[in-house]
């Protein structure tokens, strides 16, 4: 719990800011979960309505820049608070991002074809899953400050990487073997990709998380292990 | 208040004496009346002031009311099941016992967006009358809450959330089953029953040795369904009661040391005669002299990790050591690991191991008499003590597949030792009795 300043106002902005921000991460979940589901299910009304949502992503992060300006500008924040704030200011660009991943996903739904008989569809939800998941626990981890947490979700990156490398090897053996699917397959090579980037960003709000609650920057990412 | 009615007492004395200047002035006397009246009229009014500015004055104290609204509702709803949030504004005031575990004590102080940032819940936070709406993944993957805002007054609101995974649950868990189930059975019933048909068609014909052969394969495929049928059976139970959390505290270092101990001390003959084998035991245990717990259940932790050094033996040569340890992780997590040293299994096949009826290589599983299903059973078993299950493994150095559950501090000094220990021995000796084909596995 963060000590209360004198001027109510400021927590009640700051307040707001974080509220914000927890709007922008709930979109962009559901965002990753219907985009997902769009996709396998072919439903292009579903994979509409997550397009026009994203345009809502959009205002709250030109909100949430506003808000920042606004703090930095009126009360001049200082150690942990312009952290805050900072923090903010770059995690609501990347949750942007990841709406548009997102998006993306949904706007190549209709570019799928025999939904039925293609079996890399199936491997492809198990590692959305594991994106979004960790999209999920970076935002509860900015929630609660909590930098233990946000260092996990970066360890977890490697899963999703490894999950990509498998999938892209499976996919490509697939379109070798059957190029009648080629068009399809590499639709899909693009929805992983999307999935990759997801998880990647998700690690940098974790960075972030870890950066405003306690002032250092987390380690290079380098030395993870191989798998 | 009494500063109020000094002030009162000195105004009506004041109108006294003005009153009485006036008529003594020659003013007509309707008009002094009239005055008065006027005059003791705004006194009077002036009097009843105190309500309007007792309304004001706690407002420079808010935080009083903040506290005793928060006292009240922590002495009547601290205990109760269903996670309930207090809430002024968009912020949340209080919180009680289940919705802080349920969404962490975090939420407490902050914007309601934070702990439920679901486009829908927010939609909801913004409604002006309240509402009701049922909103999925609020907590985790797969968990479905129904989320009503009620109002108390004109500044506090509650929010009250009730858990509907468990119902969402039922009906994917049975289509599920049904599939995974339909598609594995068919395999060994088409063998059983083709071989069942070439012999009952002309018993004269098949000559008794390939009799023999034939119903040698009907006996497998048999004891395969008979273990599928098993598994299949512990996994739809465990899907029953993934929202249950366990309540017993287990001591995993005396767990480990029962489970190992089940395992013969050099492995059975037969697969490969006249390899030559260190004598002592292949299943090697280590740990700490702290006494490492976590809150679980016995019979499914005992079958966790009966299911690993299955799989550790089974995908390692049989002069190959298994490593089992328990420590105490990082982060308040107690940690149960497994190392193999066999071939290891290809990056490409670790992000799937867990999926039911994954196989890295179908013949080698299906001859060592694996259904496809142990990982599964596992990551179900760690998902329900909400632990976290990592498998990492290298070609040509093995395999360690490490498990996180929540640690539990000893329990308090009456029932440390011999409780526990007592309680799971008992569980682990039922298991045995009731079901053979989880744990003795056939060996072909």
């Amino acid at each position: 719990m963060v000590a209360e300043h004198m001027v109510k106002a400021f927590d009640e902005e700051i307040s707001q800011m974080r509220g914000l921000i927890a709007e922008m991460g709930g979109l962009a979940e559901l965002a990753i979960g219907e985009s997902m589901e769009a996709l396998v299910r072919g439903s292009q009304a579903l994979a509409d309505s997550v397009i026009t949502r994203d345009k809502r992503i959009d205002a709250l992060e030109q909100e949430v820049d506003k808000l920042a300006i606004q703090i930095i500008a009126l009360r001049a924040p200082m150690a942990d608070d312009l952290r805050e704030v900072i923090a903010a200011l770059k995690i609501a660009g990347i949750l942007e991002r990841i709406g548009d991943y997102a998006k993306n996903i949904a706007k190549r739904t209709g570019k799928i074809e025999g939904r039925e008989a293609f079996d890399p569809l199936t491997l492809i939800p198990a590692m959305a899953e594991i994106a979004a998941e960790m999209v999920h626990d970076v935002l509860t981890a900015y929630a609660a400050r909590d930098a233990v947490g946000a260092q996990e979700v970066v360890e977890r990156d490697a899963k999703v990487d490894a999950f990509y490398d498998s999938i892209f090897r499976n996919l490509v053996s697939f379109m070798v073997e059957r190029p009648a699917t080629i068009t399809t397959a590499a639709q899909l090579l693009f929805v992983a990709r999307n999935l990759e980037r997801i998880g990647d960003h998700a690690t940098n709000v974790a960075e972030q998380v870890y950066f405003a609650a306690t002032g250092d920057y987390l380690g290079d990412r380098a030395e993870r292990p191989e798998n | 208040m009494t500063g109020n009615f000094r002030k009162l007492w000195a105004g009506l004395a004041l109108a006294a004496v003005m009153l009485a200047a006036l008529a003594t002035a020659g003013v007509p006397k309707r008009l002094v009346v009239l005055s008065g009246v006027v005059w003791f009229a705004s006194l009077w009014f002036t009097r009843m002031w105190p309500t309007a500015s007792a309304v004001a004055a706690p407002a420079a104290a808010r935080p009083d009311t903040d506290a005793a609204a928060r006292d009240a509702m922590c002495a009547a709803l601290e205990r109760v099941g269903l996670p309930i949030v207090l809430m002024r504004g968009h912020r949340i005031v209080a919180a009680n016992a289940a919705a802080r575990e349920a969404f962490g004590a975090h939420i407490v102080g902050q914007d309601a967006r934070l702990a439920l940032r679901h486009p829908d819940a927010v939609k909801l936070l913004y409604l002006a009358d309240g509402g009701s709406v049922t909103i999925s993944g609020l907590s985790g993957s797969g968990s479905l809450w129904q989320l009503t805002r009620q109002r108390i007054d004109e500044r506090y609101w509650t929010i009250e959330l009730r858990d509907r995974s468990a119902e969402a649950d039922i009906g994917r868990a049975h289509t599920d089953f049904v599939a995974n189930a339909s598609h594995e059975l068919r395999t060994p019933l088409s063998a059983i029953i083709g071989y069942v048909e070439t012999l009952a068609e002309d018993p004269g014909r098949v000559d008794p040795e390939t009799t023999a052969r034939f119903l040698a394969i009907v006996l497998r495929e048999a004891r395969r369904m008979q273990s599928l049928v098993a598994d299949l059976m512990s996994l739809s139970q465990l899907e029953a009661e993934k929202h249950d959390l366990p309540t017993e505290r287990i001591d995993l270092g005396q767990m480990a040391a029962r489970v190992v101990g089940e395992f013969p001390a050099v492995a059975p003959s037969g697969r490969q005669a006249g390899a030559a084998r260190p004598a002592g035991p292949r299943v090697v245990l280590s740990r700490g002299q702290e006494d490492v717990g976590a809150i679980g259940d016995a019979k499914q932790l005992e079958q966790m990790l009966r299911n690993l050094i299955d799989n550790a033996l089974k995908y390692s040569d049989s002069d190959q050591p298994v490593e089992v340890s328990i420590a105490r992780g990082k982060r308040g997590m107690a940690m149960v690991a497994v190392r193999d040293h066999g071939a290891g299994i290809a990056p490409d096949h670790l992000p799937h191991l867990t999926r039911r009826f994954y196989r890295t290589d179908p013949g080698r599983s299906r001859a060592a008499g694996g259904t496809g299903l142990g990982l599964a059973i596992v990551k179900h078993i760690v998902e329900r003590h909400r632990g976290k299950l990592d498998i990492s493994s290298k070609l040509g150095d093995g395999t360690q597949v490490t498990i996180h559950l929540p640690f539990a501090a000893p329990a308090v000094p009456v029932d440390t030792a011999p409780g526990p220990a007592s309680g799971s021995n008992l569980a682990a000796s039922g298991q045995i009795g009731t079901k053979p084909g989880a744990i003795a596995k056939p060996v072909s």
